[in-house]
């Protein structure tokens, strides 16, 4: 087996050193009855040739991004990936590195993630970042959990309005911890502040929300900010799709306590889903609340700046069971993914991006509502996603299909009461001529 | 080094954008001003600087490409090229999760059968690809158990761990609700089955085991275990952590574990990329298979589809499917093997810990003195009456070369250092990692002083890895810890 560089010589050897006759030996502490007698029934093994062409032919089951254009976003978005990225995350120091702990032979990485943690503090408005979480909802999830740590109260409301697989996660996680979930609807497709209102309470930690809201649409955070901030809740803003930070005020600005989010669409291919990176910030005096590993500039014996992983005192490795989380594994290469992004694209680049994917999507937007047959449904102001209604939206996605186009999501999936409206996403990616070719596809349906 | 943003200048440009080819409306017509940012303060830097900063770095990073990575618990083996190839192959690389799943029929019944794949390695019956990492599968493993005994209408309270568990398993009971009894190891470092039955009592939902162990040890009593635990209505969980060490050769199912978590990026190769992302797939057998993660993966004839129709079902633990690109990976890897190749990485895997703990063990204390499986730990408590710590003897191998074994870890042996060399390291290797130890060893004698203060990235001889030569000594994390600097504040001016 071509990773196995002893040979029979020298395993020869080492038995021999070991005083023993043959490996058999080593396996002596397994009770008998429990050593499988036969091989593992799975497929025998293959060459590389062999490996390649079999994965290459399952690759080419699938419709990709490459090959048909896509309007759908949903919590995954088809970016631009420059072309430096792959080359520089595909240094094998950086891959196939573990954690950073020996922080003297892992500077390179250790100082990538801080300047990750410097970018993400700076795209949020907050104080203190964390190396990186699973994805976004994970760290919806775990930031719930930090508010009942920091308040100590039971109830966590959460927006409709948040991606539904977000709310499914936050809900499995509140679940667990016995924390008690209560939902909140929408009105214009942004969250009802009427009903904020009446299910604040003083046993409520802490007030969840998206923005850009999963509809596009953007929510008054202001309003809400003020409501949670009168009742002493928490407030935290999940941002999903992280482009929307180019153009739009920070969530710390508007008085977040906690920011989450997804960081894929930095960088980080589409990849039916994942690996992908969350990002968890939050106010200085909630520092040592934050789950996850930190990375802290120090000094070297000779003074020399130099990186470490840092406050590990909040970690399960040294606290066991009253550690913050139990997370350890983050998502490193992605967040690098999305630090060599973001510093490339730089001031001017991501506000460009931001404003293209907002461009497109009101300029596509116009064209749609114009057709006979399909309505906006709310009024709210959006980034680079939004809502049409019409009729029998499958049928639509199958048309477009046919013309290599990865339609719209067909929101009945998550809210039943959406019937036959769909959700469009724009970005950078996509060209005006695709956007007129939908358009006229959608056009000469009947 | 400097940082990003010292390199930066206004002016510059890392990326070409095309310009907007819509008709152009000002930003401020279709976003209300009052919700625009009134500045992003990122660094302007040009292409070619950003490659090299972030090459520069690369190179101060000690990767297994580079060198040996004895790290225990952690399986740092050789992670194939070919994987990375294929994992970046269009149909993967840039598959929408949320399109139909008629069109990613290729990534459905790549996952489905990977999960058939663990399930027979295992001997559990069903599998979820969901959890994101190791820890993650953990808390969806407990998930679980807790929705198991609710739906039984059993209440139970308590998981017992063992003082030798990884601080995952303890920090995960508590994120469930549960409360954690640790249960002390007996001298032979295993599960002590008399202390074991004391607080196994019926309020106890499961046992944590890592099998083999954290000192690298089979659990010879699973049997008897996994017998009184589920005569007492008790599950047993196994932290898979370990799953190298026998590959082939045993399945933790026939031991009677009730679940599984396995580590695609310590067993099944798949690179840690300096700390993720990870997956941590989770087996269980029957009786737990409607209390899977939504949703599962099906196969109707020669379709796949996803069922979310699971009213039992924990819910949903990640966005979408889990770690997809991860799990290429490790099917490719797992399609590479086969059976031999599988039962080929355990017993070699258990070759060299046992070569390398045999060479190591009369120059530093071996608390247990026994056949290990894939990995040994040694203590430092004789370097330690000469005042050299274990944390000082890990910098010392940096000076000769390799990185550190896990340290202080685990936490019942004192100034623990934990060797797993993996399959992927030829003799030659071993021995020169042996040699260095045994000099550090003798160095401890005779001169404790240059173990005390290494790193000496500008040691001669010539042995410094690359990733630390010219690079840092010795970090201060106390003052890290007690002045947190956790970002660049200059940007704040």
């Amino acid at each position: 087996m071509r990773f196995i560089p002893n040979t029979d010589q020298d395993r020869k050897e080492m038995l021999e050193f070991l005083g023993i006759k043959s490996i058999k030996e080593l396996f002596k502490n397994i009770p008998e009855e429990l050593l499988l007698k036969k091989n593992l029934k799975i497929p025998k093994g293959l060459s590389e040739i062999e490996l390649v062409r079999e994965m290459r032919l399952l690759s080419e089951k699938n419709a990709d991004l490459e090959h048909y254009s896509c309007f759908l976003g949903a919590g995954a978005y088809h970016h631009f990936i420059p072309a430096i990225i792959p080359h520089l995350t595909g240094r094998s120091e950086f891959y196939t590195s573990y954690t950073p702990y020996q922080s003297e032979a892992s500077q390179g990485l250790l100082q990538t993630i801080y300047e990750f943690q410097t970018l993400v503090c700076e795209l949020t408005g907050m104080d203190v970042t964390n190396a990186s979480m699973y994805d976004g909802a994970s760290a919806l999830a775990e930031a719930m959990i930090m508010a009942f740590h920091i308040t100590r109260r039971e109830e966590i409301i959460i927006s409709k309005t948040i991606h539904p697989e977000y709310r499914e996660v936050v809900k499995t996680y509140a679940q667990a911890k016995n924390l008690k979930i209560i939902e909140l609807g929408y009105e214009n497709g942004i969250t009802s502040l009427e009903e904020l209102g009446k299910k604040v309470s003083d046993k409520t930690a802490a007030v969840l929300i998206q923005n850009p809201n999963f509809f596009g649409s953007l929510e008054n955070v202001k309003e809400i900010e003020r409501i949670a901030h009168k009742n002493k809740v928490l407030l935290v803003v999940a941002i999903v799709e992280p482009t929307s930070l180019g153009l739009l005020k920070p969530p710390g600005e508007l008085g977040a306590d906690i920011v989450v989010g997804e960081g894929q669409s930095f960088g980080n291919p589409i990849s039916f889903g994942g690996p992908y990176l969350g990002f968890m910030a939050t106010k200085d005096k909630y520092m040592r609340k934050l789950p996850g590993r930190l990375v802290g500039a120090t000094t070297d014996s000779k003074g020399r700046r130099g990186y470490i992983l840092t406050l590990q005192a909040r970690e399960q490795h040294i606290r066991r069971e009253k550690a913050t989380s139990n997370i350890c594994t983050n998502e490193a290469l992605c967040a690098l993914a999305a630090t060599i992004c973001l510093v490339s694209l730089g001031k001017e680049g991501l506000r460009k991006v931001a404003e293209l994917s907002t461009k497109k999507a009101h300029y596509v937007f116009e064209k749609i509502k114009g057709i006979e047959g399909f309505e906006e449904v709310f009024s709210s102001p959006f980034y680079n996603e939004f809502v049409i209604k019409c009729k029998d939206t499958k049928k639509i996605n199958q048309i477009l299909l046919k013309e290599r186009i990865i339609g719209p999501l067909e929101l009945e999936r998550y809210y039943p009461e959406l019937k036959n409206h769909l959700l469009f996403c724009t970005t950078e990616m996509n060209s005006r001529e695709e956007m007129d070719e939908l358009v006229n596809i959608l056009r000469k349906i009947k | 080094m400097k940082l990003i943003f010292e390199k930066s200048k206004p002016g510059r440009m890392g990326i070409s954008l095309p310009d907007c080819d819509v008709p152009e409306k000002k930003i401020e017509e279709l976003i209300p001003k009052n919700s625009l940012r009134s500045e992003l303060r990122l660094p302007e830097v040009s292409e070619a600087e950003v490659v090299r900063h972030y090459t520069k770095l690369s190179t101060q990073n000690y990767g297994i490409d580079t060198g040996f990575y004895p790290l225990g618990s952690c399986t740092m083996k050789y992670n194939p090229k070919v994987n990375e190839e294929i994992a970046e192959l269009p149909g993967f690389r840039s598959l929408h999760p949320v399109q139909d799943e008629e069109l990613s029929q290729g990534a459905l019944e790549l996952m489905y059968n990977l999960e058939k794949i663990l399930c027979e390695i295992t001997g559990m019956d069903g599998f979820t690809l969901q959890p994101a990492a190791g820890a993650q599968g953990e808390l969806a493993g407990l998930m679980m158990t807790k929705a198991y005994f609710e739906h039984r209408g059993e209440r139970r309270t308590k998981i017992i761990v063992p003082d030798s568990s990884h601080g995952t398993n303890p920090a995960s009971a508590t994120l469930c609700g549960y409360e954690s009894i640790t249960i002390r190891s007996n001298e032979k470092g295993t599960v002590d089955l008399k202390e074991l039955k004391k607080v196994l009592d019926g309020e106890v939902a499961c046992i944590i085991l890592t099998n083999p162990n954290t000192l690298g040890l089979f659990e010879e009593e699973i049997l008897e275990i996994t017998h009184i635990a589920h005569k007492r209505g008790a599950l047993v969980y196994c932290d898979g952590a370990n799953m190298n060490a026998f590959l082939g050769i045993a399945r933790p199912g026939d031991m009677g574990f009730d679940i599984i978590h396995l580590n695609l990026h310590k067993t099944f190769s798949t690179p840690h990329g300096g700390g993720g992302p990870g997956s941590g797939p989770v087996g269980v057998k029957k009786s737990l298979v409607p209390f899977l993660p939504k949703p599962t993966i099906e196969k109707e004839k020669d379709r796949y589809r996803l069922d979310y129709d699971r009213p039992l079902s924990i819910g949903k633990i990640k966005t979408f499917y889990g770690n997809f690109g991860v799990m290429v990976k490790a099917y490719a890897y797992l399609r590479t093997l086969g059976p031999e190749g599988l039962r080929e990485v355990a017993e070699n895997a258990v070759l060299n810990a046992n070569y390398l703990m045999k060479k190591l063990k009369s120059y530093y204390y071996l608390p247990f003195d026994r056949v290990c499986m894939h990995e040994f730990v040694l203590s430092g408590k004789r370097q330690l009456e000469e005042g050299v710590h274990t944390n000082d003897i890990a910098k010392r191998l940096l000076d000769y070369g390799f990185h550190a074994p896990t340290i202080y870890f685990p936490l019942i042996v004192s100034e623990a250092i934990m060797i797993e060399p993996t399959e992927t390291e030829s003799k030659e290797t071993l021995d020169e990692f042996a040699s260095a130890m045994i000099r550090i060893a003798k160095e401890t004698e005779e001169n404790p002083e240059i173990v005390k203060t290494a790193p000496h990235p500008t040691a001669e001889g010539g042995r410094t890895h690359p990733s630390t030569k010219g690079g840092r000594r010795r970090l201060d994390a106390v003052t890290a810890a007690r002045r947190p600097n956790l970002r660049w504040k200059k940007l704040d001016k």
